[in-house]
C-alpha cells in the first residue's frame, strides 16, 4: 500500500508542477461551454427580416410588430419590390423574407384567407428550419388570438409543442455533448500521455525492474486524471445549471452513476492507447484522431445519428461517448431514471470490461 | 565469497535472431564486473534478462540467490538498476525522488528520512535537496542516478552505461562512489564503452556476437592477450564480430 501512496502523490507532484496543463485542463470545460453557449450557438437569435408589403394595413403591421418584438427576430429593412429581397440576401442584411400579398387584411376579413411568403436563407439548413418553424408559429398566434372562437373554419392549425426543451436551447444537446468530449480528451488522452511520457523518459524501465506492481503504476497513473475530470464534471453541472440554465431534470445521483462509468471507460480506452505507443506525440495523434474526431461527429453531439447513412450510424455504434451523451440527455434533460438508460449503462459497461482485459493483458506481456 | 550472480547457458532468441547465444559467468559478492561489448554485441538483453524485464528463451539463472525464471518478483527486491537512459524524475525534487524510490522499494519512512540526510551530506547536495531535478547538471543527475539504485542497499546494482556523455572527471567521481558501494557489500554488475573503465573492474567479460568471448581480470586478459591496455584486448577480439553493428 505503501507503494502504492508513494506513487500517486508522485503523480500529484507531475501535475500540480505542470501549471499550463492544469490550468488548460481545469479551463478548458469553461471555454468549450461558453463557446458552444455562446459563439457556436445554433438558436435563433435576433434573425434579421426583411418585409414586403405593398399595402400597410392593419393586420400586415400587427404581424411585422409581433415579428420584430420576439427575441428571435429584428426586422432590419422595409422592401419596396422583389429586387430588394434579392439584394438584401446576397448582401447578409436579412436571413428571412416576409412578403405579404396585396390586401393582406382585406382579404383575411372577407375571404378568412391571406398568404404570406416565406423566403429563407437556407445556407445554414439548420438554422433556417428553426427560423421558419418560429415565424410561422409567431402567425398562426396571431390567427388564433385574431379568431379564438372561430373553430370551424375548416382550418387544421397543428399545434407543435417542443416537448423537453420548449425553447429549443441548443444547450441541451450540447452540454451532454461537451460532458463526453471534454472526459474523453481528460481521461483518454491524457492518460496515455502521462503513461508513455514514462516510456518515453526511460522511467518506465526503472519502475518495471523495481517491485513495483504494474497495477499500482496503473492506478496511479489513472488517480489524478480520474480526480480532474470528477473536477470538470462539477464544474460543466455548475455552468450548465447557474449560466446556461439547463437544468438537471432528473436524478443527479443516476447522472453522477453513469458519468463515473463512462469516466472508467475513457481512461481503460486512454490505458489501451499508452500499450499501443511508445511516444507521446503518436499517443496524442490517436487520441486526437481516433477519438475526438468520432466524439464530436459520431456521437450525436453535433450531427443526429438517424440522419447518418447505415455504415456511418452502425460505426457510431462503436463512441463510446454515442451512448454516454443519450443516457445523459435522458437523465439531465428527459428526467428520466437509470432505468431508462439500461441499454445505455450495459452498453458502457461491456466497452469498459473487455478495454480494460485488453490493455491490462497487453500492459502485462510488456514485462515479460 | 559466495555467488550472487550464476548464469548457465543463458539463451534469448527473437525469432531467428539470437540475441544472447548460450552464456555462462558467475559474478562474486562485492565484485565489480565489467560487462563489455560492441553495440548490438547482446549486453543489455543479457542484463534485461537479469533484472528479470525479459524472459530468457533457455538457459539457468539466478541472480541474489532467486530464480530469474521463477521468482523475478523476488530478484526484483534485491537489485538496483541505473539505465543508460538517465531516469529520474525531473520534475521532482531531490529528496522526492529518493522518497519515492524508498517507498517503491518498501522502505519505512524513518529509514528514508535518515538515509536522505545521510546521503545528502556525504554527497555535498545539501543545497540542492530542495531543488527540481531539472534544474541539476548532468554529472549531479549521475551522481543522484546511482544513489537512487543503491538507496535500498541492494545485494547487486545493475549499471548500464552509466558515465555516457560526461567528462573525465566526474566519471572518475563516479567510480569513486561504485568503489564506495562495494565496499559496503554491493555487487556491481556494469556495462560500459570506455575502456579506461573497464581497467576499474575486477573482472570483465567481453561479448562478441552474443557468446561471452572472454572472462578474466583485466591484467590477465591483457597478459593473455598480449596487449598493452584493455582497448587493444578489446578490438582484437571485437574485429572479429560478423554481426553489424546498429
Amino acid at each position: 500500500m505503501k507503494q502504492l501512496f508513494s506513487f500517486i502523490r508522485k503523480e500529484f507532484h507531475h501535475i500540480l508542477r505542470d501549471k499550463t496543463t492544469v490550468m488548460i485542463l481545469l479551463l478548458m470545460p469553461v471555454i468549450q461551454i461558453v463557446l458552444f453557449g455562446f459563439a457556436l450557438s445554433q438558436e435563433v437569435k435576433d434573425t434579421k427580416v426583411i418585409v414586403l408589403a405593398n399595402t400597410s394595413d392593419d393586420a400586415t403591421r400587427r404581424i411585422i410588430d409581433r415579428v420584430d418584438a420576439s427575441e428571435y427576430f429584428d426586422v432590419a429593412v422595409v422592401a419596396h419590390n422583389s429586387n430588394d429581397i434579392d439584394a438584401a440576401f446576397r448582401d447578409g442584411k436579412a436571413k428571412l423574407a416576409m412578403v405579404f400579398e396585396d390586401h393582406f387584411s382585406e382579404n383575411l376579413k372577407h375571404t378568412g384567407k391571406a398568404h404570406i411568403q416565406l423566403i429563407a436563407d437556407a445556407t445554414d439548413p439548420n438554422a433556417a428550419t428553426s427560423f421558419l418553424f418560429y415565424a410561422s408559429n409567431i402567425i398562426t398566434n396571431y390567427q388564433q388570438d385574431l379568431s379564438p372562437t372561430q373553430t370551424n373554419s375548416g382550418l387544421i392549425t397543428p399545434e407543435v409543442k417542443m416537448l423537453y426543451n420548449p425553447q429549443m436551447k441548443s444547450a441541451f444537446n450540447f452540454v451532454p455533448g461537451v460532458l463526453g468530449m471534454i472526459m474523453i480528451l481528460i481521461c483518454a488522452m491524457m492518460t496515455s500521455i502521462a503513461i508513455v511520457r514514462e516510456k518515453e523518459m526511460g522511467t518506465m524501465e526503472i519502475l518495471l525492474v523495481s517491485p513495483m506492481r504494474p497495477i499500482y503504476t496503473i492506478l496511479s497513473k489513472i488517480a489524478p486524471y480520474f480526480v480532474l475530470s470528477v473536477i470538470n464534471f462539477a464544474t460543466i453541472m455548475l455552468l450548465s445549471v447557474f449560466v446556461l440554465k439547463v437544468p438537471i431534470a432528473g436524478s443527479f445521483i443516476s447522472l453522477l452513476t453513469v458519468s463515473l462509468l463512462y469516466i472508467f471507460v475513457a481512461l481503460s480506452l486512454g490505458l489501451l492507447i499508452s500499450t499501443l505507443t511508445s511516444s507521446q506525440l503518436a499517443a496524442m495523434m490517436i487520441s486526437g484522431m481516433g477519438l475526438m474526431i468520432p466524439v464530436m461527429l459520431l456521437s450525436g453531439m453535433i450531427f443526429p445519428i438517424e440522419n447518418m447513412p447505415v455504415f456511418l450510424r452502425f460505426i457510431s455504434n462503436f463512441v463510446p461517448a454515442r451512448w454516454y451523451i443519450d443516457a445523459v440527455k435522458t437523465i439531465m434533460i428527459k428526467g428520466l431514471g437509470l432505468g431508462d438508460v439500461l441499454k445505455d449503462v450495459g452498453v458502457l459497461i461491456l466497452m469498459g470490461t473487455v478495454l480494460v482485459t485488453i490493455s491490462l493483458k497487453k500492459f502485462k506481456v510488456r514485462l515479460g | 565469497m559466495d555467488t550472487v550472480i550464476k548464469v548457465e547457458n543463458l539463451t534469448k532468441r527473437f525469432g531467428d535472431f539470437t540475441a544472447v547465444d548460450n552464456i555462462s559467468f558467475e559474478v562474486k559478492r562485492g565484485e565489480i564486473f565489467g560487462f563489455l561489448g560492441a553495440n548490438g554485441a547482446g549486453k543489455t538483453t543479457a542484463m534485461r534478462m537479469l533484472c528479470g524485464l525479459s524472459i530468457p528463451t533457455e538457459g539457468k539463472g539466478t541472480v541474489a540467490g532467486y530464480d530469474i525464471f521463477r521468482q523475478p518478483e523476488l530478484v526484483k527486491k534485491s537489485i538496483g538498476y541505473m539505465s543508460q537512459k538517465f531516469s529520474m524524475y525531473e520534475d521532482l525534487k531531490v529528496w522526492e525522488n529518493l522518497e519515492l524510490f524508498g517507498g517503491i522499494y518498501g522502505m519505512h519512512d524513518k529509514e528514508i528520512k535518515r538515509k536522505t540526510d545521510e546521503l545528502m551530506g556525504r554527497l555535498n547536495f545539501e543545497e540542492e535537496r530542495d531543488q527540481l531535478v531539472k534544474s541539476l547538471p548532468l554529472g549531479f543527475k549521475q551522481k543522484l542516478a546511482f544513489s537512487v539504485s543503491i538507496f535500498h542497499h541492494p545485494q547487486v546494482v545493475f549499471l548500464d552505461e552509466p558515465t555516457g556523455g560526461v567528462d573525465p572527471i566526474t566519471r572518475r567521481r563516479f567510480w569513486e562512489m561504485i568503489y564506495d558501494a562495494t565496499a559496503s557489500g554491493i555487487t556491481v554488475f556494469v556495462t560500459t564503452h570506455y575502456m579506461d573503465e573497464a581497467e576499474y573492474c575486477d573482472r570483465v567479460s567481453i561479448m562478441v556476437d552474443g557468446r561471452i568471448e572472454a572472462l578474466d581480470s583485466p591484467m590477465n586478459l591483457k597478459r593473455t592477450y598480449n596487449a598493452k591496455n584493455m582497448d587493444e584486448v578489446f578490438q582484437q577480439l571485437a574485429r572479429k564480430s560478423t554481426r553489424k553493428a546498429d
